[in-house]
């Protein structure tokens, strides 16, 4: 690949004009490759970040810290991979991610499921009330709670510890989740549940029986969302936990670069690798079904 | 929507039982059916209360208060009444970094939204090949962790050896030997700029993409038969259709990128950030966390979440609109 694949006119391409059809089936080729050239270089555009960290991890050192860069390795290394997970407390810090978003969502798919019923399934006095709330509190910028979360926290004596990140990360998984299962839950043909009760079953019974199996990809895929989003949180994380082995992935990795004025590029792209993979396996698994839970009927309204 | 009361009443019916219990069982019934929907949303509501509601009545509280170290750990503050807010209120550096954040907000949000678009039209346009490959590598983008993002983007523009300096020297676009983008406070906050549009444009591009598909062809052919340019037939038969979905978009990214945190905080880093480069929510950290002054931090974070509210209630006026419409 050379430099000058990298770089392409913006997506403001000015192509369409050059490409006015004077023949008619060739203008019209013509034009759709100009089209899909002007796509390509945008793709090339997007997607070099994630080429380069994933191209940066494998290189040598010595590639990495010259002055021409290459491309693409001929010789990969994964002593960059080696380096970091043998960096202090990774292995820690894995682990306090994964018990911190592991508690926060499986606490809150329990909660957020029984109030996204009363959402999908009734009609009540302050539902509309409870919407805004849900919708509402999603909008509160983190930053704006950091003061108060901090200073109750620290009342109830649990700052620097892993019960009180997970407390934190509820308030935007709980609202979230409740939000997206109700969505899931309006999908289900209310004649199932109504056929289930005619032929005699409890309520509880129709519910576990014909509505649980129905919403279970939703509930899956709103739980894996709330895990990317609990995974990915830096600055609560950040705030609350000081102490190196108590921290979490991503506060690990921010803390990489270090003090020192020369950077282990190589080591901080194995380590940037390393925290994304779980991120990007999820998403792409569930990025169809939960894309438009934020804009959901915007259209169709 | 139809009524959810139906099916209850349907179940109790199927329940034929003689008359005087029946009538009493019924009553019980109607009660636990009001009660239901309660019950069910009890445990999210109780748990927003506590660890939400009473965190913001807390804030309310020490935002009237002298709140520092010392009365973190005493847990009681010394009442000062409105001295935090007109402290704050008077601080040049908070409306230096208002004024800052908006600017930062308007630049994000109109890039943002003018390529999503642009790319999300672009995406009509090519073939299914390049189709499939662009969005693969939108969403994969749209995956990254906002940290991992950051750590990318500071390699990218490091000044020795980033590739960005070795790129812009190929290509002629003037000599960027050794150019250092954390100089000066207006290249710090484009290239934070730069960052958040890049993870931000998949998510619009997707939504916009998936709104043009509702948007009947015979429209567009029939304006193009008409003779209408392209421009004309985005303006007069896309963009009314579209119209919704932008204002949904646009608010959104307004509140996102108003609020915005960790990606100026670690692309500028900390040795990095002061007075001169503040957004409202590094602002907000440096005052209120960092130098423990919590009162103050308080009042600093009533003003910025009353501010986001009220950018909020758009979205939120239209989400619940289209909430009754189901």
């Amino acid at each position: 690949m050379t430099a000058d694949a990298q770089i392409a006119p913006t997506p403001t391409a000015v192509e369409p004009a050059r490409a006015a059809p004077r023949r008619r089936g060739r203008g019209r080729r013509a034009r759709q490759t100009a089209w899909n050239l002007v796509g390509i270089a945008v793709l090339v555009l997007m997607a070099f970040p994630v080429f380069w960290m994933i191209s940066t991890a494998f290189k040598p050192d010595d590639q990495i810290n010259s002055l021409n860069p290459t491309w693409f390795s001929l010789h990969p290394t994964i002593a960059h991979f080696r380096d970091a997970i043998h960096r202090p407390f990774f292995w820690d810090d894995i682990k306090n991610s994964l018990i911190i978003v592991g508690v926060a969502v499986a606490l809150s798919m329990v909660l957020a499921f029984l109030a996204a019923i009363a959402l999908a399934k009734f009609r009540f006095t302050g539902r509309k009330l409870f919407i805004v709330l849900m919708i509402g509190i999603q909008m509160l910028p983190q930053a704006g709670l950091i003061i108060p979360l901090y200073v109750v926290l620290a009342r109830y004596h649990q700052v620097n510890t892993l019960s009180g990140v997970i407390v934190t990360y509820m308030t935007f998984v709980l609202p979230f989740s409740v939000w997206t299962l109700r969505g899931f839950l309006i999908g289900i043909p209310r004649e199932l549940e109504e056929a289930a009760m005619v032929d005699g079953s409890s309520r509880l019974g129709a519910f576990v029986r014909i509505l649980l199996p129905l919403v279970a990809p939703g509930l899956v895929a709103t739980s894996i969302f709330a895990f990317i989003t609990s995974w990915n949180e830096y600055i609560f994380a950040r705030i609350l936990l000081s102490e190196g082995q108590k921290q979490t992935a991503t506060v690990w990795l921010s803390y990489f670069t270090g003090t020192s004025r020369h950077t282990d590029w190589g080591g901080l792209m194995a380590g940037s690798t390393l925290v994304a993979i779980p991120v990007v396996i999820f998403f792409l698994l569930v990025q169809r079904k939960i894309a438009f839970g934020l804009t959901a009927g915007a259209v169709k309204a | 929507m139809s009524s959810s009361h139906v099916p209850s009443q349907a179940a109790l019916a199927a329940e034929a039982a003689p008359w005087p219990r029946r009538r009493r069982r019924l009553t019980w019934a109607h009660a636990f059916r009001f009660a239901l929907p309660y019950l069910l949303i009890a445990p999210v509501l109780g748990t927003i209360g506590a660890i939400l509601g009473y965190p913001l009545y807390h804030l309310v509280k020490i935002s009237r208060e002298r709140y520092g170290l010392f009365e973190l750990i005493q847990h009681k503050g010394y009442p000062v009444g409105w001295a935090n807010f007109s402290s704050v209120l008077h601080d040049s550096i908070f409306w230096h970094t208002l004024l800052r954040t908006v600017v930062f907000t308007v630049a994000n949000v109109g890039l943002t939204m003018v390529l999503g678009t642009l790319i999300a039209l672009l995406l009509v346009r090519v073939s299914s090949i390049v189709r499939v490959a662009l969005t693969t590598g939108l969403v994969l983008v749209w995956s990254m962790p906002i940290v991992v993002a950051v750590q990318v983007w500071y390699w990218m523009t490091n000044y020795e050896n980033g590739v960005l300096n070795y790129a812009l020297t190929k290509l002629h676009l003037g000599d960027y030997y050794q150019h250092d983008w954390y100089a000066t406070p207006l290249s710090q906050l484009s290239l934070v700029t730069a960052l958040i549009v890049w993870g931000a444009v998949p998510f619009v591009v997707v939504t916009v993409y998936a709104a043009l598909s509702q948007v009947p062809a015979e429209l567009l052919e029939a304006a193009e038969i008409d003779g209408a340019r392209p421009w004309r037939v985005f303006k007069d038969v896309t963009f009314p259709i579209l119209k919704p979905i932008f204002l949904i978009l646009t608010s959104l990214s307004i509140i996102w990128d108003f609020g915005v945190f960790t990606q100026p905080f670690l692309l500028i880093g900390q040795t990095h950030i002061n007075t001169s480069n503040y957004l409202m929510g590094i602002y907000l950290f440096e005052e209120g966390y960092l130098k423990s002054d919590f009162g103050r931090g308080a009042a600093i974070s009533i003003l910025m979440l009353l501010m986001v509210a009220i950018l909020s209630v758009v979205y939120v006026r239209k989400m619940v609109r289209m909430e009754e419409v189901r």
